[in-house]
């Protein structure tokens, strides 16, 4: 049964030292209900996957905060300065790979497949020390799949056998994700009977996924609220 | 709020724009080029996983659903939403037929930093390593010249470069370039602007085609 009751039960398998990768963009599409579950335990040395590491004091920011984050790989850290000043005082390292790179390598680790090579970045500061290849005439720099040990996600809908389907841009990096880590815990909206989504329009096929819960943060206008 | 002078850019910006083209927006000045595309034929990508983005009404906003600046945004008719890797698989893969994105600094050869300052904690490059590689047409909307006056269009970029590639077309305050054959060409003074003036704020070297 993947349906779990509750947040502790299940992030019950997450564990000191681990990879762990996060949904989202920005806020957007974020797992916010599981990430607050990562808040409250007691757990340290994380290796954080996520396109960006939350908000000065939210989502991922509440981890960095509480120095549970040992390093941090994703595309974008701009909008929280504390990563910036963590960086600087030593406390963190940081994989930056440019957005596009980011996603293939997470699309590859949950494929199978070990590295590939990307022209993107080549001849800049994010390509020094990494392999490069001359493909037909053109640079290509050689990058390496990501897995983790754990996602958390976010999904619109589930159904009770775990397919997902994803809500507008919420869906982004959540669907490649589900591909890549030993367990995949989703948070959704909504749970139906299987059956209920369409096969057609299932984007996860359930296969990928071990956990579902309820969410019980949503993101709205007014910012993230407390639901259910 | 847009001051003028970005509005003024981005008007500018919006006559390259083509008939039946894929387009993706970046940041700043880049979002407000959209408003002045009059072509309904156009369909703007936006990196985080949608084609077919338009403005939005206020009270119509989803959180949920917003551009790769995290700004609220529209879904066209006929739109569709993607994951990360098929939406960079667009990029890389050609499919985009024009970027227009924002910069710190161009140099002689019209390569672009975008992404990164010394010595500031800024540690974000976002898509924008990948738009360069693969957008078909690269144009960049920029003010000319720093707040504190120094020219932006610089000999070499003293930023750490985007990428290897050179961008097509650069759109400032005071003037339009191409860049054509290994040289950045001037072809266009924006309205009252004089040509002393544009000499006199760049760096880098240009060759001036104005008719």
């Amino acid at each position: 049964m993947k349906i779990f009751d509750s947040v502790d039960q299940a992030l019950s398998c997450v564990e000191s030292g681990q990879t762990i990768m996060v949904g989202g963009f920005g806020l957007v599409g974020g797992p916010l209900t599981l990430i607050d579950g990562l808040v409250d335990l007691d757990i340290t040395d994380l290796t954080i996957v996520s396109n960006n590491l939350g908000e000065k004091g939210e989502g991922l920011g509440k981890l960095l905060e509480q120095k549970k984050v040992k390093k941090a790989i994703g595309s974008y850290f701009t909008g929280n300065r504390d990563v910036g000043e963590a960086f600087q005082r030593g406390e963190i390292e940081i994989d930056l790979l440019p957005q596009g790179t980011l996603a293939e390598s997470i699309r590859a680790g949950g494929s199978g497949i070990g590295g590939y090579y990307t022209k993107t970045s080549v001849g800049t500061d994010l390509a020094k020390g990494k392999e490069t290849k001359i493909i037909k005439g053109e640079e290509y720099v050689f990058e390496e799949a990501l897995i983790a040990d754990v996602a958390i996600i976010r999904a619109h809908k589930a159904d009770m056998l775990g397919n997902l389907v994803y809500y507008k841009t919420a869906r982004n990096f959540n669907p490649l994700m589900a591909t890549a880590a030993k367990t995949v815990i989703v948070e959704v909206d909504e749970i139906v009977e299987a059956g209920e989504l369409k096969s057609d329009e299932i984007i996860t096929p359930h296969l990928f996924i071990d956990r579902v819960i309820i969410a019980k943060k949503i993101l709205t206008q007014e910012g993230v609220v407390e639901h259910g | 709020m847009a001051n003028l002078i970005q509005e003024l850019i981005a008007k500018r910006a919006a006559k390259e724009v083509e008939d039946g083209q894929i387009i993706n927006l970046g940041i700043g000045i880049p979002t407000l080029v959209a408003k002045y595309v009059e072509n309904e034929n156009v369909h703007f990508h936006t990196e985080n996983g949608m084609l077919g983005v338009v403005g939005i009404e206020e009270e119509d906003i989803d959180p949920n659903l917003v551009n790769a600046g995290k700004m609220p945004v529209g879904e066209a008719v006929g739109s569709s939403f993607f994951n990360s890797a098929e939406s960079f698989g667009m990029i890389r893969g050609g499919h985009v037929d024009v970027a227009i994105l924002g910069v710190l600094q161009v140099d002689e050869q019209s390569r672009i930093a975008n992404w990164a300052v010394p010595g500031k904690n800024i540690i974000g490059v976002g898509g924008a390593m990948d738009l360069l590689v693969g957008a078909r047409k690269v144009i960049v909307t920029m003010t000319h010249t720093s707040k504190d006056g120094k020219s932006k269009i610089l000999k070499d970029c003293t930023y750490p470069i985007t990428s290897t590639r050179s961008v097509d077309t650069i759109i400032t305050d005071l003037a339009v370039f191409n860049y054509i054959n290994g040289e950045l060409h001037l072809v266009e003074l924006m309205p009252g602007v004089t040509l002393e003036q544009v000499e006199k704020n760049t760096e880098a070297r240009f060759v001036n085609v104005l008719k």
